[in-house]
């Protein structure tokens, strides 16, 4: 019985993660229609430019996630910039192929010996590791810190969306982008503001990453990018509470097919769920009942 | 004079929708365009809120040329267009929209004192304040969309066929809201369907025609116009 709780709360942290990832693949679906597939690579920048701030450079741990948060931020807007604005209103295909060519782009540059190099860096723990017993249930430190710091954060994401002017302007571009604009909203600046929230929050989830699972590499972006792009089309795409629950479903079916099945089917489970909501609700758990995207 | 249109030409890709429009809104009045579908009335409206550049021609707004000013900042100028189709926000609530429609002002009581004024405009909207946009009737959404559109303290209001779908008891309840705001200060270009009902309230009109001015002058003259009784009054006047 320990074993099972043990294994749900590891689910539990890798769900959560994926969600900080998820969010940044539904927020920009919501506002462009684009599934940005390099998302999953300005994570894996995230997670390196983390782990050069706490481990080579020497930051406190929250500098060092603050940083890599405003640096991915900034990576995110150039990217929406250079790669999507410019065809936003082409065929969506197009878009598509540029994202394709940005997240080739950020894995074969982040892989050059002065950049990131290829191989694989281990991560020193910037906190010493602490199990205990919270009403019997088995939890390090370091699980509780990733799922306090992602429940503060939803609940920031929340009340910008909901409760700013800001927030509001977000939720009309993702009607309409010309409506948008007879309100006076600009709709450049918005989708960026879009793009830099979803990259920071990208950026948290890559360090976050890095210190749980300890091993980082220019490549690390894919796998968790696709399990958070599942996640957020689980949950259903463009809804923000759809991409939260789904990336926790998809850390509990991971981690107990890992657990209890077999390790090596976690990857083709989580994928396989893809097809199955492709192909049986391609709207998601939450896509018919709400409309509400962003 | 507010509003000076003058020669305008407007492109989709390859197709002139407009063919050299001009025309001229004079402070305080409803100046309304009307023409069958496709004539080319809401793409002019379009171009005046900046939402399409103009290939030739000008918009002069005020004395200020304004047709290379993107539209989120035309909207600060003084500008409110009401689209066609409403297009309000269906996730939003009913006072989100309105609140939307003040995004370009910051004073806080005032913001607060026009949702008010609006709400007196259109009491069925107070009642409807906390429902999502999305679940009102067609009516109710046009209240919306004006409401909206007066939030902003506009002194130029385009309505671009608000009388689209209505009942006709909503229609004249529609009317007289425009009437109103006219008569409080604020100058209307209005599009409409609706030549019958335009042409009652309105000061100047204009006849469109496959993107071309074809008839122009007091909205009184045009309505007595035989040309026009036949081409648009016909059938309202058949049903009226
Ligand atoms: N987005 C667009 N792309 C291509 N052509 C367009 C587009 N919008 C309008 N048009 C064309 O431009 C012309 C003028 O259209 P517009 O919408 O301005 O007409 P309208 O007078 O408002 O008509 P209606 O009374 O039906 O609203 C039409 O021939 C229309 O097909
Ligand atoms: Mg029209």
């Amino acid at each position: 019985m320990e074993h099972v709780m043990e294994q749900i709360i590891n689910g539990l942290q890798l769900g959560f993660m994926y969600a900080l990832i998820a969010l940044g693949y539904t927020m920009v679906y919501g506002v462009v229609q684009l599934i940005n597939f390099a998302h999953g690579d300005v994570f894996m920048v995230g997670a390196f430019v983390g782990y050069f701030g706490f481990a080579v450079w020497g930051l406190p741990l929250p500098l060092a996630i603050v940083n890599a948060m405003v640096i991915c931020a900034i990576l995110g807007m150039v990217i929406e910039k250079i790669a999507y604005r410019p065809l936003r209103y082409a065929p969506k295909i197009a878009a598509l192929i540029s994202a394709l060519g940005v997240s080739l782009f950020l894995e074969y540059f982040s892989s050059l010996k002065f950049v990131f190099g290829p191989d694989y860096r281990v991560v020193p723990r910037p906190i010493h590791e602490v199990h205990w017993h919270i009403l019997g249930i088995p939890i390090t430190n370091i699980q509780v810190m990733v799922i306090v710091v992602v429940l503060v954060m939803l609940l920031l994401l929340q009340l910008l969306i909901y409760r700013t002017r800001i927030g509001m302007a977000m939720r009309t571009v993702a009607v309409d982008h010309n409506a948008a604009r007879l309100m006076g909203v600009n709709v450049d600046n918005t989708i960026s503001l879009t793009f830099a929230i979803g990259s920071a929050f990208a950026a948290l989830g890559g360090v976050l990453y890095a210190i749980a699972y300890p091993q980082i590499q220019p490549f690390m972006g894919i796998m968790p990018g696709l399990k958070a792009f599942t996640a957020a089309v689980l949950g259903g795409i463009g809804i923000i509470p759809g991409a939260v629950i789904g990336a926790l479903i998809m850390g509990q079916v991971e981690t107990l097919t890992a657990a209890f099945i077999s390790s090596q089917l976690r990857d083709a489970i989580a994928f396989a769920i893809l097809i199955l909501v492709l192909l049986i609700r391609p709207t998601g758990i939450l896509g018919r009942s709400q409309t509400e995207k962003v | 004079m507010i509003l000076e249109v003058k020669e305008l030409e407007v492109y989709y890709g390859a197709i002139r929708a407009l063919q050299g429009i001009s025309f001229q809104v004079n402070e305080g009045e409803i100046v309304t365009l009307i023409g069958a579908n496709g004539a080319g009335k809401s793409t002019t409206m379009r171009t005046v809120s900046g939402l399409l550049q103009p290939r030739k021609g000008e918009v002069v707004f005020q004395g200020r040329r304004i047709n290379r000013i993107p539209a989120h900042k035309i909207v600060r100028l003084g500008i409110s267009h009401v689209p066609e189709g409403r297009q309000i926000f269906p996730n939003l609530t009913v006072t989100e929209n309105l609140l939307m429609g003040a995004y370009t002002r910051r004073d806080r009581a005032g913001i607060k004192q026009s949702l008010e004024e609006v709400m007196d405009r259109f009491p069925r909207l107070r009642e409807r304040a906390k429902q999502l946009a999305g679940t009102l009737s067609g009516g109710e959404q046009q209240m919306v969309a004006m409401g909206r559109g007066l939030m902003s303290k506009p002194k130029l209001l385009i309505l671009d066929e608000p009388s689209m779908g209505l009942s006709p008891l909503l229609v004249e309840e529609i009317f007289n809201i425009i009437k109103t705001i006219n008569l409080q200060g604020t100058t209307i270009l209005l599009v409409e369907q609706n030549a019958f009902m335009a042409l009652q309230v309105a000061h100047q009109a204009y006849v469109l025609e496959t993107g071309r001015i074809v008839l122009s002058g007091p909205a009184r003259e045009v309505q007595a116009n035989p040309q026009i009784r036949s081409a648009y009054l016909g059938e309202v006047q058949m049903v009226s």
